[in-house]
């Protein structure tokens, strides 16, 4: 097995790594930071008079008069509302187009969780980090809460009035792509009263190249279905699937499906990907090649005639390899093969076309007749709008003056239009210059529907009563129509003429989603037209290939084009690749660190004083006449002369406070370095300039935080990964490799009994487990935030981040491994407590705050805790979080948490808060907290069985699942399977079982005995490889 | 003395019978109180007019036919229409012309007949409340105790004093010189012996005290409506679910909206109960005023229609408080674990005022863990538990203690706080 390490001070093994892995809580004690207090000498008197005050403020704040409660019953209880007892409605996440079918859980009237829905042909149950931070959204202070005219709080009747006059002239409604169709029918009967007027559709994210290739390829400007679960060979040339790209939650299940292995029959799929900068899908690719932005058209012309059979012939001769291998792989798929490819350019896409259709993968892999709606823009549209005299525009859910790369531009059209009426949830970027500001419900508020894909249906219902004065747009379309009937009424008779009898609207609304049987099958496949090809292949043989630095603009999977901004939960969660919180900065190469920054991550030292000290180096980036000023963080997968920045940073102070940090919004805007090209948009940028300053700003990097290492050290007992070749060759590897690791406690067999002075206690009834499948998990972070969500937990702010404050049960620890430094292989592990079956953190607490349960549960119990941090300092896998501060304002005294972030006061508004989940105690300072394997959902799914006086059920043979842990339903890759272990057909059992031989228990070897087994991770690398290695 | 046996063994015999009989009458009986409490109580009484007629004698009214009383009791608003029974009409007109809940599909006609049956009986006379008459008061001993320590103290005194007079004489007799003689107040062991036991009994007090913080045993909260569990759970023996519906679902055993109050409340506009009402001071109360609190509450005029999206909450006191890191669920006992209500809040069908009953300390609810049985054969969900089924057939497990809440893991820390 080979070394696996987080930092390059792990890698180098420096002294600052040494220190650190001694050092259990690395943040500096306030006394030793400030030093005077440390000098200060405390009298005897002083310590007396202290002692008084405490004990007198205690007995006060304890107050022996008990508080009088009140409560109050409904005056008139709704029929179907009990409660105590949490409501699930089907409704479906929609925001800027990206659409997914959720559950949301409503307790006592509050939505408080987002669950994915399991009857989704498309998502099936998965969701992202995205859909489930969205709930937050809904209780976003900065949200709009009554309508305006000019600035100016209004009705919405003065509003209809006003407006019944002031619409005219050219009307336009530009708006983010709509994949409503009764939503499409209002807008209809809009234009159809208004002679001039115009739908426009306007994506921050714009596709329009694959949209304009596929018009001129196969006749039909739609983005097709890509089917990854058929696909054996997938090759990616900067498109992130599985992070950003069109619609990550479908394809990341798909692509996993691919992924999972059967040891009798060890296939999988095998993964190559080409990109710039490092991505969450590069990361996850069996191999992964690093070219030039502006050597798309290269790289992808290559492979076009490598499948042709002509051998590449780039400069890089490195690139030369990655695409005869992917060529290689792409033929021998027989048809089973993918190729895409993230550029906005019409050209690359029309020969990524052609390269699909000389892999056949037209009809097996890509399906046109299931189309994806949830992209429709075409950037012309919009710069043919710029240039047009509008009279009246309504701006709908779409945000030009930020996302468009010439903003100013935009700027300025706005502002000369006549009328302008924008409706969106907060005065954002370009609403904000809008005359007329009609708020929109947020989409848990909401009626609606989406078509995801041709014949896919979700539905959309409301969860809650509006909070603030909002109305949908739709109800303000058919009002400025003359309509008698709203919205409600609208999608009701459109679904009714749509629906059959045998499915009734009720039906379809409790179900959430709906596709008619029969369901379209995908029929032959789309007939290809190779006209273009020439033109394109020329077109893109003339395109240069820079010399200079190169700036690439991409999406963060939390952030996306800038919606997780506003949101503390994802501006919180770790950048799957980066591994940073709450900022925006610069990705560079570890090569290109050597020249910018004089950082040389070979050298110890200077990997030390990069690696410890939270400030980053920052770097002044010109492009195009403007300038931004960023901090630099050191990616290894990034071309070494490439930088990578993320869009979606820089907002106005409007879209909400946790875009703020210290007076000044975090980050920059990204999308001014955008270009338009031929009038698409283009996000990379072919010459940059950088210059070093010599100013610092701190990053808050989760890397480093809790680090663990064994005496072996290479990570072997925390992480095992293998070669698919490897696991062919010899299926037992995992295991001799763990028997060689606990030879001398026993060996594998008697381990669990002789490796320990403990006696072994029984576990009669339930035993809980879990277990994960690292070839299944992508790191996207969804649990992260599902569990952020579900449990409580709470957000600390960018300046405790800084001070290893995070306070997250579950990590998703990154590791890196291979030869190769700068483009090192990526594993992802999410970690959680383990619940050790024998615990060294149960062992040393004083008080018996944590303890071992017999279900197997390590219990946490907070009211007993003193916070002596004894147990966090003995967890080896780190995973303990302290409440150094008052985070959730649980204290009796007030002011404990004054001196917290701007973000953390706004999460404990009494708005904001209504997000708790009332079953989960919200936790005070000086406690320690950690995953209790979400114990309130096992609780509720012990007592769901009791009361029907039948055994447990999680999944597997039964197919029921009586509950599922927070980050396990969040999945959308299944990767995350937890169950009864005592239950030998339950699902984790049998997940177990078929793996054996990838199982294996993370630090097993100290015999703490977890409960949580992780599968290997297996790398689908050419036989060649292995067979050079073993000779 | 053969015919003497033969004798013996017919009346034993007979009383037997007899025994048997009753004891299987009962259970049928008692199926059909169940029934009546479960369906009928929250509108009818056996002796009283509630939201509808009193049902004692209600055969002999319908003239005996039970077939026509099952149809109309299943679905009253079909019986009407396919009847034309004068007192069915009449009793419709007089009762406002309201109709009962339909108990078709709800009641079989078996369950209809046991229902009648036991309205034909009556309730049974109670013997004792609660069969727990015959145990005897747990003897105080403490002032016994106290006497004790207080006789004891003054003896070894008197001895003490003796002592040191003695002390005093031999001293004098050998001619050594007496110390100055020191009165006992002044004397420092007598002032050790007293700040020692001071300190102690303190301590005792203040960690008494302290443990006692937020504990409420005894809690009567004057409420905005003098409620009387007692005539409503006690005298007109109303089911506690019928107003306390959350019990079996939630968390929460739920107090009723007002529109539940108004259920019967329309009808029943003033107290006419036998019983006097008292509240926690011993003062009468009236208890058709508190009735008339309600209509303001509800926002209803007698004699006008109800509207209950017009009624306003009522604003009642909390009696029985948790800390907010105790997490306890009705339904987890009442359905999973069959536990009556009044084994936490007592003997509640006798309170007019409700007063919490246990201190709902730890301690308690801990102790109950450690005593009470689980439903370990009733319920499928422990058949997981094959150890201890085994366990319990070998003998190896004492089947009469039975699998108690902590044998399946009752008094760990995250079975409540989480």
């Amino acid at each position: 097995m080979s070394k696996h390490w987080q930092s390059f001070g792990e890698l180098n093994n420096t002294e600052a790594y040494q220190k650190s892995l001694q050092n259990e809580f690395k943040e500096e004690l306030p006394f030793e930071a400030d030093g005077a207090l440390m000098d200060t000498q405390t009298p005897r008197r002083d310590f007396l008079k202290y002692l008084g005050f405490t004990t007198a403020a205690a007995a006060l704040a304890a107050s022996c008069e008990v508080p009088v409660k009140k409560s109050i019953p409904f005056a008139n209880r709704p029929e179907d509302i009990v409660p105590g007892v949490a409501n699930y409605y089907a409704t479906t996440y929609v925001q800027d187009g990206d659409a997914v079918s959720v559950v949301a859980k409503v307790r006592d009237g509050r939505p408080i969780k987002i669950e994915g829905n399991d009857l989704s042909p498309i998502t099936g149950g998965g969701t992202s980090a995205r859909v489930q931070a969205s709930v937050l959204d809904l209780y976003d202070g900065a949200r709009l809460r009554f309508p305006t005219i000019a600035g100016n709080e209004a009705t919405f009747e003065a509003i209809d009035k006003e407006l019944a006059t002031a619409i005219g002239g050219n009307v336009v409604i530009l708006s983010s792509t709509i994949n409503s169709p009764s939503s499409l029918e209002v807008i209809k009967q809009f234009l159809a009263k208004y002679p001039n007027s115009k739908h426009v559709q306007y994506d921050a994210i714009s596709y329009s190249g694959i949209l304009a290739a596929n018009k001129i390829c196969y006749g039909k400007q739609a983005i097709p279905s890509y089917k990854f679960d058929n696909a054996k060979a997938i090759v990616s040339i900067g498109a992130d699937f599985l992070g950003t790209w069109i619609s990550p939650v479908e394809y990341a299940r798909a692509y996993a499906k691919g992924k999972k292995l059967n040891a009798k029959n060890p296939v999988m799929s095998r993964h190559i990907a080409f990109e710039t900068v490092a991505s969450l899908t590069g990361s996850n690719a069996d191999e992964r090649f690093l070219h030039r932005p502006s050597e798309t058209s290269a790289v992808v012309l290559g492979l076009l005639n490598a499948i042709n059979g002509t051998a590449p012939n780039l400069t890089d001769k490195k690139l030369n390899v990655g695409i005869e291998k992917a060529a290689k792989a792409l033929k021998a798929a027989n048809g089973n093969a993918l190729v895409v490819c993230g550029s906005n350019d019409m050209n690359v896409q029309i020969v990524v076309n052609a390269i699909n259709e000389a892999i056949g993968a037209n009809g097996k892999t890509i399906d046109f007749g299931t189309v994806n709606n949830t992209r429709q823009a075409v950037d012309s549209d919009f710069t043919a709008l710029l240039d047009s005299k509008v009279d009246t525009l309504i701006l709908l859910n779409s945000n030009p003056a930020y996302t468009w790369a010439e903003n100013k531009k935009v700027e300025n059209w706005v502002k000369g239009i006549k009328t302008t009426i924008s409706f969106n949830a907060k005065a954002d970027e370009t609403s904000m210059l809008c005359k007329y500001q009609i708020p929109l419900h947020h989409y848990l508020e909401s009626w609606g529907d989406a078509e995801i894909a041709t014949n896919h249906f979700s539905f959309l219902q409301p969860t809650i009563n509006p909070l603030f004065k909002t109305r949908q747009w739709q109800d303000s379309l058919l009002k400025w129509t003359g309509s008698v009937v709203d919205y409600l009424g609208t999608l009701k008779t459109f679904w009714s003429a749509k629906l059959g009898i045998t499915n009734s609207w009720d039906k379809v609304l409790q179900d959430g989603v709906w596709t008619p049987i029969p369901t379209m099958v995908s029929g032959s496949p789309a007939t290809f037209s190779a006209a273009g090809v020439e033109a394109a292949k020329t077109a893109l043989a003339a395109a240069p290939v820079s010399k200079n630095i190169e700036l690439q603009l991409y999406q963060k999977v939390a952030i996306g084009a800038g919606e997780g901004t506003s949101n503390p939960w994802l501006m919180e969660m770790p950048d799957p690749v980066t591994r940073a919180t709450w900022d925006n900065y610069l990705i560079v190469s570890p090569a290109m660190a050597k020249d910018l920054l004089k950082i040389d991550l070979a050298n110890n030292g200077q990997a030390d004083a990069y690696e410890v000290h939270p400030k980053k180096k920052v770097v002044e980036i010109t492009a195009g006449g403007k300038t931004v000023k960023l901090p630099v963080l050191i990616i290894p997968g990034t071309h070494p002369n490439t930088v990578g920045i993320a869009v979606g940073y820089g907002r106005h102070k409007n879209v909400g406070r946790a875009v703020i940090d210290e007076d000044k919004s975090v980050g920059a805007n990204a999308f001014q370095f955008a270009t338009v090209t031929n009038g698409a948009v283009n996000f990379t940028v072919a010459d940059v300039k950088l210059s070093l300053t010599s100013d610092l700003y701190p990053v808050g990097l989760t890397q480093t935080h809790n680090i663990y290492n064994t005496d072996q050290g290479n990570r072997t007992e925390v992480m095992k990964e293998l070669t698919l070749a490897e696991l062919k060759h010899n299926p037992n590897e995992v295991l001799e490799d763990r028997e060689k690791e606990l030879a001398p406690y026993g060996g594998l067999e008697k381990f669990r009994q002789d490796g320990s002075i403990y006696k072994a206690y029984d576990k009669p009834g339930i035993k809980w487990g879990m277990s994960i499948d690292l070839n299944a998990c992508n790191g996207c972070g969804a649990c992260v935030v599902a569990c952020s969500a579900e449990n409580n937990v709470s957000v600390v702010g960018k300046a405790e981040v800084l001070r290893f404050h995070d306070m997250q049960w579950l990590r998703i620890d990154r590791y890196y491994s291979g030869e190769d430094a700068d483009n090192p292989k990526v594993v992802f592990q999410p970690l959680m407590c383990q619940h050790c079956d024998n615990a060294p953190c149960e062992n040393v607490c004083p008080v018996a705050a944590t303890n071992h349960s017999s279900e197997g549960l390590n219990q946490m119990t907070y009211n007993r805790c003193i916070g002596t941090r004894y147990c966090a300092n003995n967890c080896p896998y780190k995973v303990r979080r302290f409440n150094w501060a008052d985070y959730m304002q649980a204290d009796s005294f007030a002011n404990n948490s004054s001196d917290l972030n701007d973000a953390v006061q706004y999460m404990n508004e009494d708005l904001t808060r209504m997000v708790l989940n009332p079953d989960v105690t919200v936790r005070s300072r000086g406690v320690i907290e950690k995953c209790s394997f979400c114990v309130q959902r096992l609780q509720e799914g012990k007592l769901k069985a009791k009361k029907a006086s039948r055994p447990l059920e999680t999944g597997g043979e039964s197919k029921n699942w009586d509950l599922k842990v927070a980050c396990q339903q969040s999945c959308p890759t299944e990767a995350i399977v937890f169950g009864n272990v005592n239950d030998s057909k339950s699902a984790v059992s049998a997940h177990r079982e078929e793996n054996a031989n990838r199982l294996f228990y993370s630090l097993e070897q100290l015999h703490i005995m977890p409960n949580v087994s992780y599968m290997a991770k297996v790398r689908n690398i050419e036989e060649e490889e292995h067979k050079a290695k073993e000779a | 003395m053969k015919f003497h046996h033969q004798i013996t063994k017919l009346i034993l015999t007979s009383i037997l019978f007899v025994l048997f009989a009753s004891i299987s009458n009962n259970i049928l009986a008692q199926d059909g109180k169940s029934l009546f409490m479960k369906n009928c109580a929250s509108c009818h009484a056996l002796d009283k007019k509630l939201t509808g007629p009193a049902l004692m004698g209600v055969e002999d009214r319908w003239k005996g036919n039970r077939k026509n009383l099952h149809a109309w009791i299943k679905n009253t608003g079909s019986y009407m229409k396919t009847s034309n029974d004068a007192y069915a009409i009449a009793l419709y007109n007089e009762y406002g012309k309201s109709a009962m809940n339909v108990f078709d599909g709800v009641l079989d006609d078996k369950q209809i007949d046991d229902i009648l049956d036991y309205i034909k009986k009556g309730p049974e006379v109670k013997v004792a409340a609660n069969g727990d008459a015959g145990e005897k008061p747990e003897s105080d001993n403490t002032l016994l105790f106290g006497i004790l320590t207080l006789i004891l103290a003054v003896v070894a005194f008197t001895l003490m004093q003796v002592n040191s007079n003695l002390k005093k004489l031999s001293d004098d007799k050998e001619g050594i010189p007496a110390a100055e003689p020191v009165v006992f107040w002044k004397n420092r062991t007598y002032i050790a012996f007293g700040i020692i036991l001071l300190v102690i009994i303190g301590g005792y007090l203040t960690a008494k005290g302290a443990i006692g913080l937020g504990r409420n045993k005894g809690y009567v909260p004057e409420q905005p409506i003098f409620y009387s569990h007692k005539v409503h759970a006690g005298i007109n023996q109303i089911n506690c679910q019928y107003c306390h519906g959350g019990v079996n679902d939630s968390k929460h055993a739920n107090i009723p909206s007002v529109n539940v109050c108004m259920n019967c409340h329309m009808a029943i506009n003033e107290y006419k109960g036998t019983a006097k009402l008292y509240n926690e001071e011993g003062e009468e109360v009236n208890g058709t005023a508190e009735i008339q609190k309600l209509y303001k509450y509800a926002n209803y005029t007698p004699g006008k229609p109800f509207d209950a999206s017009k009624a306003t909450a009522i604003p009642w006191t909390k009696i029985h408080n948790l800390p907010d890191h105790v997490y306890f669920n009705h339904s987890q006992h009442v359905v999973a674990g069959k536990q009556q209500c009044q084994t936490c809040h007592g003997e509640i069908t006798k309170m007019d005022e409700v007063k919490q009953f246990a201190d709902l300390s730890m301690g308690w609810c801990i102790n109950c863990h450690r005593e009470t049985k689980v439903q370990f054969k009733e319920n499928g969900f422990y058949s997981i538990y094959q150890k201890y089924h085994d366990d319990l057939k070998s003998g190896k497990m004492d089947s009469t203690k039975g699998v108690t809440v902590e044998k399946i893991g009752g008094t760990e820390c995250q079975k409540c706080h989480y």
